[in-house]
């Protein structure tokens, strides 16, 4: 089976959950980001992810159907706080 | 910061480690069609719901935060009559009292001025991917905004056995 690998990155509070600022994941072709996030949350110590997680790849908020490529940076954005 | 034009609106934008504090890069905001310019500041408040703050640690996801930044300032020189438009967002670790952000436009009359910098403070608190680490004097820490109470994990219990 084809796969393709993507660089997963963590800010704020979900970096602190995480105990990880960024990682590497490998998913079949055609996957998308629902697919990356159910997979993420089912890995040891990411459980704790919420249902609705907001997901941008490389640097612009994503659809949860958004199809994944392979060299893509997929970032959990927690709840934002600027200002 | 990176600049350029929305039509002939100019758009700057940062996200910067340095302060903010001076607004003297703002001196030249605009032309002199402008007749306004506002400039607004967000600073580090010594409470927060109640609680006794004594420092801020702002974290971004740097390169997305600027071209979010920007995306906010072009939309807003699509939706107003502005004639410039410069935002900025500090990030690391602040004191209290100093400046976080700064909003500074330019515009022919006051109203576009107002009306635009407000929907630009509101954009940057609903999409810019930056986040808040509050310090209180109590020597406790939060991520503002964080649903820690149904999100923490439970450090304390034994790793599933992996076959």
């Amino acid at each position: 089976m084809n796969t393709l690998s993507v660089r997963t990155l963590f800010f704020g509070v979900y970096a602190e959950l995480a105990s990880s600022r960024e990682g590497v994941a490998e998913m079949p072709s055609g996957s998308t980001v629902g697919d990356l996030v159910d997979t993420l949350r089912g890995s040891r110590g990411l459980d704790w992810l919420p249902e609705r997680v907001v997901v941008a790849v490389n640097q612009s908020y994503a659809e949860i159907g958004t199809q994944l490529a392979d060299g893509d940076e997929v970032a959990l954005i927690p709840p934002v706080a600027g200002g | 910061m990176t600049a350029d034009g929305a039509g002939e609106v100019a758009v700057e934008t940062a996200i910067t480690t340095e302060s903010l504090d001076g607004t003297e890069v703002f001196r030249t905001l605009g032309s002199h069609a402008d007749g306004a310019v506002l400039i607004f500041q967000g600073r580090v408040r010594q409470t927060n719901e109640g609680r006794a703050v004594s420092s801020l640690g702002y974290e971004a996801y740097g390169e997305m935060a600027n071209s979010e930044l920007r995306a906010i300032c072009h939309e807003a020189a699509q939706k107003f009559e502005i004639g410039a438009i410069s935002s900025a967002h500090r990030v690391g670790e602040l004191a209290l009292g100093e400046v976080s952000i700064v909003v500074a436009v330019s515009a022919p009359h006051r109203d576009q001025c107002y009306d635009a910098s407000r929907w630009v403070i509101e954009e940057v608190k609903a999409r810019l991917p930056i986040w808040k680490h509050e310090h209180y004097v109590d020597g406790e820490s939060h991520w503002v905004g964080a649903p820690d109470s149904n999100l923490a994990p439970e450090r304390s219990s034994p790793e599933p056995e992996i076959r």
